[in-house]
């Protein structure tokens, strides 16, 4: 397919898979925290619009837990199916991990949602509240073990090779790896800071719309105030997950600023757009500020760090997709801070349900959180190419031996399918939401006169998929 | 230590794979009869008596995918690779079936049977291609230096096909007998009736594979022909043949509960055998757990993790089970 090698296609199809899934489990992580707030804020208060908000996302909720856990299924095999040299020579560290990952958070995810979504009438209200909480619980430890075997692959220790494979001698150092705390920290924030745009444009809209019930305005107010804690401290964390990427993925760095060569006893620019060149090993067009890169990576004025053209050729990342993927990231992070200051000071001034500017904004960045999030995945991993375990094995030693036809079919498979499935998954959500919560007096006991009983199953009857 | 870690380890994975057959087995098998049930009601209730459980089933394909990349991860290479295409389709498969096991509910009329056949073909997919990889497995994959060596297609062969075709009456005879257990009426009726056919055609299929095999595989001839071997081993047909006619005697009487757990009993035995033919071998025809396994590291921190973890699992599984206890009745929900 447009001659491209089984290599290179292998990694777009993992690309592809993966970037449907990340989407499902980020919405998961921050909507199961949120329902745990909602729901301990109804039983302390007894103040129904609390209630009606749960029952709402808790059905948007169902939609996307069901898309995660598929999309999901997929990821378990890929690594098999697709990176075999990968998984036998690493297998004995990522496969514990993932097999943790199963025991610990899949089957208590699974264990409490049946009761969660539909246990309303058959247990009390504790252990209802209970099961919310484990569920919440459930996606928390699911990242930590995901993201933990990820970050080992970037910032490996705490094994050996012995006999062509990577043997662990210390869990502790392979879990604890230099990069999982920032990664783990600045994904679980993305996920939060990613439903709380989606729940604040889902109440921006309905603002836009004349449909300025109580319940829309809280989830609006809460989702504002959610961005306004995690947007700047999310900034802080990134900026702290660089200064660990430099030290440990010096190549990353230099291809994420788009910096070549040092000048002597000069300091580093922060190269803001322009437009990397590998073969000529150059930033062409490029419009800097003097002196803040050093700033920000050495915080020294004249500090220096090693630049794209100090690796050899052959270990280098791809800088014009990394260099860009990263400035989309921290593009989206710098607006969203902005619009949580704008609640603010608009929330102060007592116009946050009606700034018509501001909630069309709000509207139109429902999406960038996942959008930062997979741009910040590509920075990540397009970044630690051409290595797959950072240092340790390349790339194109991991990749099984299928040939380009049998991965282009297969890639045309998944793209079909994923588009039709998701696409009619994702357009069934924002219906859902387009319905709003239904109105305090009509709303029934959450869960109740639905159909049994499966995750989607706790959305109403009567909407439509478009596909199909 | 003394533990033999990668047999417990296998255990483990066994263990796991076994729940995920019968768990998801049943209800593939609902996707599988949809087709063969005309009322759109009845259809909706068969589905019903599955819907609250089905949630945590495929987690255990999840855990036998996690537990052989952590235990033996040369065999999760080989095996998955060696796979690839059928896997895949296995995946397209319950992919479809999971959206349309949901869709079907909330469509309009008019897009229902497109998601009733969704539910279906991705039902009928998924365990075709799990069968034919059953079968693949047994045949073994080309090895060499810890990789595969073989070809695109060699999963594909008359056996394999065969057992696929096995597999979709095997999860048809789980749902069948499920849905006695779980339905009342002429739904139950209905199901009793199949229940016979298929029972009788699950029997030819295990006597065919019994045959097939040993004539393709001399050392697993060997294994189960040689004297005393065969002493210890002729329980099993016995077995078998003697839960067949449990089974439809069962089925002519007013049970309920009994068809089905003669139904898993089936399976369970027809599991064992397969163990014994492939034994110790996790990559058939040559290579065995001992020699596929990770690193003591690996297998005693994961072996630590499931044994004490899995029985909290199987704790709430039995409680959800309990929670959606009885007879489903058409056109009820939950609630
Ligand atoms: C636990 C492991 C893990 C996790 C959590 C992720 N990845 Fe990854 N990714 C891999 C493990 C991996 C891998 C198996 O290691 C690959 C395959 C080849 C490679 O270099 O790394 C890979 C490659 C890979 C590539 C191709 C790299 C290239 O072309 O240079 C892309 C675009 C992504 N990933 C995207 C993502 C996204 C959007 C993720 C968000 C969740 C993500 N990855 C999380
Ligand atoms: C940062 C990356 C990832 C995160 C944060 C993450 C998180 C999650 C979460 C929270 C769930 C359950 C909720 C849901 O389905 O929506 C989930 C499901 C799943 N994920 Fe991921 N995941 C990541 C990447 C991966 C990768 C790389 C794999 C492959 C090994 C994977 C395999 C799965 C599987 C198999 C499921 C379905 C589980 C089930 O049956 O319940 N995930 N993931
Ligand atoms: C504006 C300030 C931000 C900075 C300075 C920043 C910094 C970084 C850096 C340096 C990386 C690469 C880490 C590596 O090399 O492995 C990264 C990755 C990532 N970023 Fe950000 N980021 C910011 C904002 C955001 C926002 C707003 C989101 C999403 C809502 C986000 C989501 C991610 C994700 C998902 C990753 C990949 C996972 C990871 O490595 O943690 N970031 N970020």
């Amino acid at each position: 397919m447009f001659s491209l090698t089984a290599l290179q296609l292998a990694r777009i199809q993992f690309g592809f898979t993966i970037s449907f899934h990340i989407v499902f489990p980020a919405i998961t992580i921050g909507l199961a925290s949120y329902l745990s707030v909602l729901e301990g804020m109804w039983l302390k208060t007894k103040d129904t619009a609390y209630r009606d908000l749960y029952t709402f996302w808790s059905k948007i909720f169902a939609v996307n837990f069901a898309m995660g856990v598929v999309s999901g299924l997929v990821m378990a095999y890929e690594f098999g199916t697709n990176w075999s040299f990968f998984s036998s020579f690493a297998g004995g560290i990522t496969g514990p991990l993932l097999a943790y990952e199963v025991l610990t958070a899949f089957f208590l995810e699974a264990g409490f949602l049946g009761v969660m979504l539909f246990g309303w009438n058959k247990v009390g209200p504790e252990l209802h509240y209970f099961a919310t909480i484990m569920v919440a619980i459930g996606t928390l430890i699911s990242a930590t073990w995901i993201l933990a075997s990820n970050s080992w692959m970037q910032t490996p220790q705490g094994f050996e090779i012995i006999n062509g494979r990577a043997v662990p001698v210390d869990w502790l150092k392979v879990i604890f790896n230099p990069s999982f705390p920032y990664r783990l920290v600045h994904m679980t924030i993305a996920a939060y800071i990613s439903t709380a745009l989606f729940v604040g444009a889902a109440g921006a809209w309905h603002l836009l719309r004349g449909n300025g019930t109580r319940p829309i305005k809280l989830m609006l107010s809460m989702a504002m105030w959610m961005l306004l804690a995690a947007a700047p401290l999310q900034m802080l964390v990134g900026d702290a997950h660089g200064l660990n990427t430099l030290q440990y993925q010096p190549a990353k760095i230099a291809a994420m600023e788009g910096h070549w060569r040092n000048q002597p006893g000069k300091g580093v620019p922060l190269i803001l757009f322009g437009l990397p060149d590998m073969a000529a090993e150059t930033t062409r067009y490029a419009v800097e500020i003097p002196h803040l890169s050093s700033l920000i990576l050495t915080h020294s004025y004249n500090g220096q760090f090693r630049g794209l053209s100090e690796f050899k050729a052959q270990d280098r990342p791809n800088a014009a997709i990394v260099f860009w993927t990263f400035r989309v990231m921290v593009g989206l992070g710098v607006l969203i801070v902005l619009l949580a200051a704008w609640s603010l000071w608009l929330r102060w001034r007592g116009k946050l349900f009606s700034a018509r500017n501001f909630l069309r904004l709000a509207t139109i960045m429902g999406p960038s959180g996942l959008i930062a999030v997979l741009a910040g995945w590509y920075t990540t991993e397009i970044g630690r190419q051409p290595w797959v375990v950072y240092g340790v094995m390349r790339t194109d030693h991991a990749v099984s031996n299928h040939s380009a036809l049998a991965l282009s079919a297969t890639l045309v498979v998944f793209i079909v399918m994923y588009t039709a499935v998701f696409g009619t998954g994702i357009s069934y959500m924002l219906k859902l939401v387009a319905k709003g919560p239904d109105e305090p007096e009509t709303a029934s006991h959450p869960g109740q006169s639905q159909r049994p009983a499966r995750p989607l199953s706790a959305a109403p009857d009567d909407i439509d998929p478009a596909v199909g | 230590m003394g533990l033999d870690l990668p047999l417990l380890m296998a255990i483990v994975i066994a263990f796991g794979v076994m729940m995920y057959v019968v768990m998801d087995g049943f209800d593939l098998g609902i996707g599988l009869l949809s087709p063969f049930v005309k009322n759109r009601e009845d259809r909706d209730t068969m589905v019903n008596t599955v819907a609250p459980v089905w949630d945590g089933n495929e987690t255990w394909l999840v855990l036998g995918g996690a537990g052989l990349l952590a235990g033996f991860p040369m065999a999760y290479a080989v095996i998955l690779s060696a796979l690839y295409l059928p896997l895949v389709a296995m995946l397209a498969g319950l992919i479809w079936r999971g959206v349309a096991f949901e869709f079907r509910f909330k469509a309009d009329l008019s897009h229902r049977p497109f998601w009733d056949k969704a539910f279906a073909w991705g039902s009928y997919i998924a365990t075709f291609f799990q069968g034919v990889a059953l079968g693949a497995f047994i045949n073994g994959f080309a090895v060499k230096d810890g990789a595969y060596a073989g070809g695109l297609f060699d999963w594909l062969t008359p056996f394999s096909l065969f057992t696929g075709f096995g597999l979709l009456v095997a999860y048809a005879l789980l749902g069948t007998t499920w849905l006695v257990m779980k339905t009342e009426g002429a739904l139950q009726q209905r199901m009793r009736d199949l229940s016979r056919v298929v029972t009788i055609a699950l029997f030819l299929v295990i006597i065919a594979v019994s045959i097939w095999t040993p004539l393709m595989h001399a050392d697993i001839a060997t294994r189960w022909f040689s004297w005393p071997n065969i002493l210890f081993l002729a329980p099993v047909p016995v077995l078998v043949a003697a839960t067949t006619g449990l089974i439809l005697r069962a089925l002519k009487r007013d049970t309920h509960v009994s068809p089905f757990l003669l139904a898993l009993a089936i399976l369970a035995l027809g599991y064992l055998g397969l163990a014994i033919s492939l034994w110790p071998n996790i990559i058939p025809p040559a290579i065995s757990i001992w020699e596929a396994a990770s690193p003591s590291q690996s297998l005693s921190f994961t072996l630590i993790g499931a044994l004490c973890i899995i029985p909290f699992i199987l704790g709430y599984t039995a409680w959800s089970y309990y929670v959606f206890r009885g007879k489903v009745k058409a056109g009820e929900g939950y609630h």
